[in-house]
């Protein structure tokens, strides 16, 4: 295939194909058809402990496959329009099926994760992206590494730990874990197992909220967490994927130890904002439109968007740049990061930024 | 810097379609004139809002049936391109060789006007799918579809028929309304159009550059360079796909055929083009140039509402009947009226809006205009004759000493407001 593909994708065919792309004649064949848009075929969707499935896929052949800890973009459709969000890789980078697969925590109003839930049957094609992400595992993996979660940030760091476990990594793997309690917890047959099937991992879970009896650890993250384990920030590489409060406080850790070069973070999911922060004053323009809206304190996009504009966006969460625009005038706000960026004419992602005071975007 | 506040409400947020700014004039206060004759300022308002309403009705209910539908026409035009391809490149049999060049003249016609046309308006941007997605997509014309977009998403549908404001207004090329002034050029106002109608796809790309602009001093060096460069690679492309590359294709023919086989396929590819040059002329031509379509004064349009606005679009519009293949291949513009009120509803739906907008305006007593092709073709091109003759009043002269006066009478008047302006700043 890897030549009728390049084939294909040359100069030559495009040529023949202008204006438009080679893909855009290929689906007309078969949707699986193409090869620069990567499609998948949904295997099986599998229940995984309380609201989160895991969706087994096989992408085409313009899939160049992932990296532990990578995201993919991932398109339904839904009565004639694309949904696209974005999810982690949860599957073993060994598996050599032609297969990967994504993991999903339904929440109560994400469309997508609900209708993945509840309603995507096997067999159907869904639209995706190449894998994104710069929270990976190297090539050379350290022999003791640390890999950290909390709640559904466990998807992407079960991506890595499952490829270890297949692998057979020779060194010390420690996995903590934080959820709120055994029933919230994903994957957790998988987790009773794996210091079984790893010699050198150790699973350590904490349930926040209702603790088991005889646990090593409770509670929050705290610096002593680490202590308890015997970690050392300062020579064990860590990633560490999870809410913002978790990676800040993992973050405080690391910094206190001067570790800071050791850890690799990913925010998993992005905070609400405040609604009564103080800085949801002045005037939101939307130039391109001429409309404008009374700041809400929401984000840039959910403000346009309930001043009845339909600004394109992707995984509404910083990561995909589906939603990037440019800010014209006034200062913003990263929900994440909590950053304040003021210079004029920069690109920002609308649906991570809140404004402060009076803000002008080319929406 | 101070923003000229817009008493129209905005139309999307994709960019690709530049909500309609109206015209706002020195004076804030002045209200525009535009449609007083057949309504109150009241009335407007409340057409505007019955057609807001039916605009949003019809956004609102946008779902499957739509997105299969815009599919199946890419489909059937790729089919016929295919089909075109291949027939052209059986120069040996002259059925399949004629029936390749009307396939692909179809095919092209689908692309730029249900296809192209369409989604670069945004029609379709609501499916999300970047295949009909108005900011990504290009067309199978020679016109960049960015500077397109903004001639004719923005300029012409925001400013349409207003003169001085609507650079379609005859192209510049054509005297085709008594308040264009004439010039010695318009003698030959038929003959043009004629040569127009064949080189149309050029035609389009040569009014994307906005020469008369950049010459007027309105476009900086460095935009009329980029537009220039852009029209230089679209065209590049299309001319290599069209007349070498699948010429180079037919090259293979040549020890079965003969040495003429490359020279038919490019000649078939010429045709093709003619074909959908042709069609897609007497279309737009079709759409605002009959006589009963109005043109607006750039004084009256200033401060328009959104009323004003919407009654514009329905006065300086013509529609076109015909059957289903014939709206199909018009890219729907046959429906011009419906499309000029709500550019980026699909175009499907114009027939179903169509219906409530002449009981609109039935009600309200205004003029809605349809005929066959033949008769609006006609009423053009007596149009083109009429004003093709000079004109006795000295002011509808472009080149007489009255309307010289006036026309320097007009920039000191611009040019004392501006001054003005700066003094007040």
């Amino acid at each position: 295939m890897g030549l009728v593909r390049s084939a294909l994708a040359s100069r030559a065919v495009a040529s023949l194909t202008s204006p438009h792309s080679v893909d855009h004649y290929l689906e007309q064949l078969h949707p699986l058809l193409t090869v620069e848009a990567v499609r998948a075929r949904v295997v099986e969707v599998r229940r995984e402990t309380g609201a989160a499935s895991t969706v087994v896929l096989r992408p085409n052949g313009a899939w160049r496959g992932f990296v532990p800890g990578q995201h993919v973009q991932f398109g339904i459709e839904v009565d004639g329009t694309r949904k696209v969000r974005v999810f982690s890789v949860s599957s073993s980078q060994a598996s050599d099926d032609g297969t990967f697969s994504v993991s999903v925590k339904a929440h109560p109003d994400g469309y997508v994760s609900q209708f993945l839930h509840r309603e995507l049957a096997p067999r159907t094609i869904v639209y995706l992206s190449q894998a994104q992400g710069e929270f990976v595992l190297p090539d050379q993996v350290p022999d003791d590494v640390v890999l950290l979660s909390g709640g559904s940030g466990i998807t992407p760091v079960m991506s890595m730990a499952r490829t270890l476990r297949d692998r057979g990594h020779a060194g010390r793997v420690t996995f903590l874990h934080y959820a709120r309690s055994r029933e919230d917890e994903m994957f957790t047959p998988e987790l009773d197992r794996l210091a079984d099937e790893l010699p050198g991992a150790r699973v350590v879970r904490v349930y926040t909220r209702e603790p088991e009896v005889g646990a090593t650890l409770a509670g929050r993250f705290t610096p002593d967490h680490l202590a308890r384990l015997g970690i050392d920030p300062a020579t064990t590489p860590t990633w560490c994927c999870g809410p913002a409060g978790l990676i800040a406080a993992v973050r405080d850790a690391y910094e206190t130890a001067g570790a800071s070069e050791q850890l690799h973070t990913e925010y998993f999911k992005v905070p609400s904002v405040d609604l009564t922060a103080a800085d949801a004053t002045g005037t939101l323009t939307f130039d391109s439109s001429s409309a404008t809206a009374e700041n809400s304190g929401a984000t840039i996009l959910e403000q346009a968007e309930a001043a009845g504009l339909s600004p394109e966006f992707g995984c509404r969460m910083g990561v995909c740049n589906t939603c990037a625009v440019k800010k014209l005038s006034g200062a913003v706000r990263h929900v994440v990061s909590g950053e304040v960026c003021a210079d004029t004419d920069e690109t920002i992602k609308v649906c991570v930024q809140v404004p402060v005071g009076d803000v002008s975007v080319a929406l | 810097m101070s923003r000229k506040r817009t008493p129209v409400a905005s139309y999307d947020a994709s960019g690709h379609d530049e909500a309609p700014a109206p015209l706002v004039g020195a004076d804030r206060t002045k209200r525009s004139t535009i449609g007083l004759e057949h309504m109150t300022y009241d009335e407007l308002d409340r057409f505007g809002e019955e057609l807001d309403a039916i605009r949003r009705r019809t956004l609102d209910s946008l779902g499957q049936a739509d997105a299969d539908y815009i599919r199946r026409v890419i489909r059937v035009q790729q089919a016929c391109e295919v089909l075109g391809r291949i027939g052209i490149l059986t120069p040996f049999f002259w059925p399949t060789f004629v029936a390749g060049i009307v396939l692909l003249g179809l095919s092209k016609i689908l692309e730029n006007m249900e296809i192209g046309h369409n989604v670069m308006h945004g029609q379709y941007d609501w499916m999300n799918d970047p295949l009909v997605d108005g900011r990504r997509y290009e067309w199978d014309n020679v016109a960049p579809a960015q500077d397109w977009k903004h001639g004719h998403n923005f300029i012409h549908h925001t400013y349409t028929n207003i003169h001085g404001k609507d650079r379609d207004i005859g192209y510049g090329l054509l005297r085709i309304d008594d308040d264009q002034p004439w010039y010695p050029n318009h003698r030959f106002n038929l003959p043009l159009a004629f040569v127009l109608m064949l080189f149309f796809e050029w035609g389009v790309m040569y009014h994307g550059l906005e020469l008369d602009e950049y010459l007027g001093g309105k476009m900086s060096k460095k935009e009329f360079r980029d537009r220039k460069s852009r029209a230089a690679r679209k065209a590049r492309r299309q001319v290599v796909k069209d007349y070498l590359a699948y010429p180079a294709v037919a090259l293979a023919l040549v020890p079965f055929v003969g040495w003429w086989a490359p020279l038919a396929v490019l000649g078939a590819n010429f045709a093709a083009n003619l074909i959908r040059n042709i069609w897609t002329f007497l279309i737009i031509f079709c759409g605002h140039f009959p006589a009963e379509v109005q043109t607006f004064a750039e004084e009256d349009a200033e401060n328009e509402t959104r009323g004003q606005w919407y009654l514009r679009q329905l006065l300086g519009s013509a529609n076109i009947t015909g059957s289903r293949v014939f709206h199909v291949l018009s890219g729907n513009l046959s429906h011009q009226i419906e499309h000029h009120l709500f550019p980026d509803i699909p175009a499907r739906r114009y027939p179903e809006v169509a219906q409530e907008i002449r009981a609109i305006c039935e009600r309200h007593g205004l003029q809605y205009n349809a005929g066959r092709l033949s008769k609006q073709l006609a009423s053009v091109g007596r149009q083109l004759a009429a004003y093709s003759v000079k004109p006795d009043d000295p002011y509808k002269q472009g080149k007489s000493p009255e309307s010289k006066a006036l026309r320097r009478a007009k920039r000191e008047a611009a040019a004392a407001e501006r001054e003005l302006e700066q003094t007040a700043a």
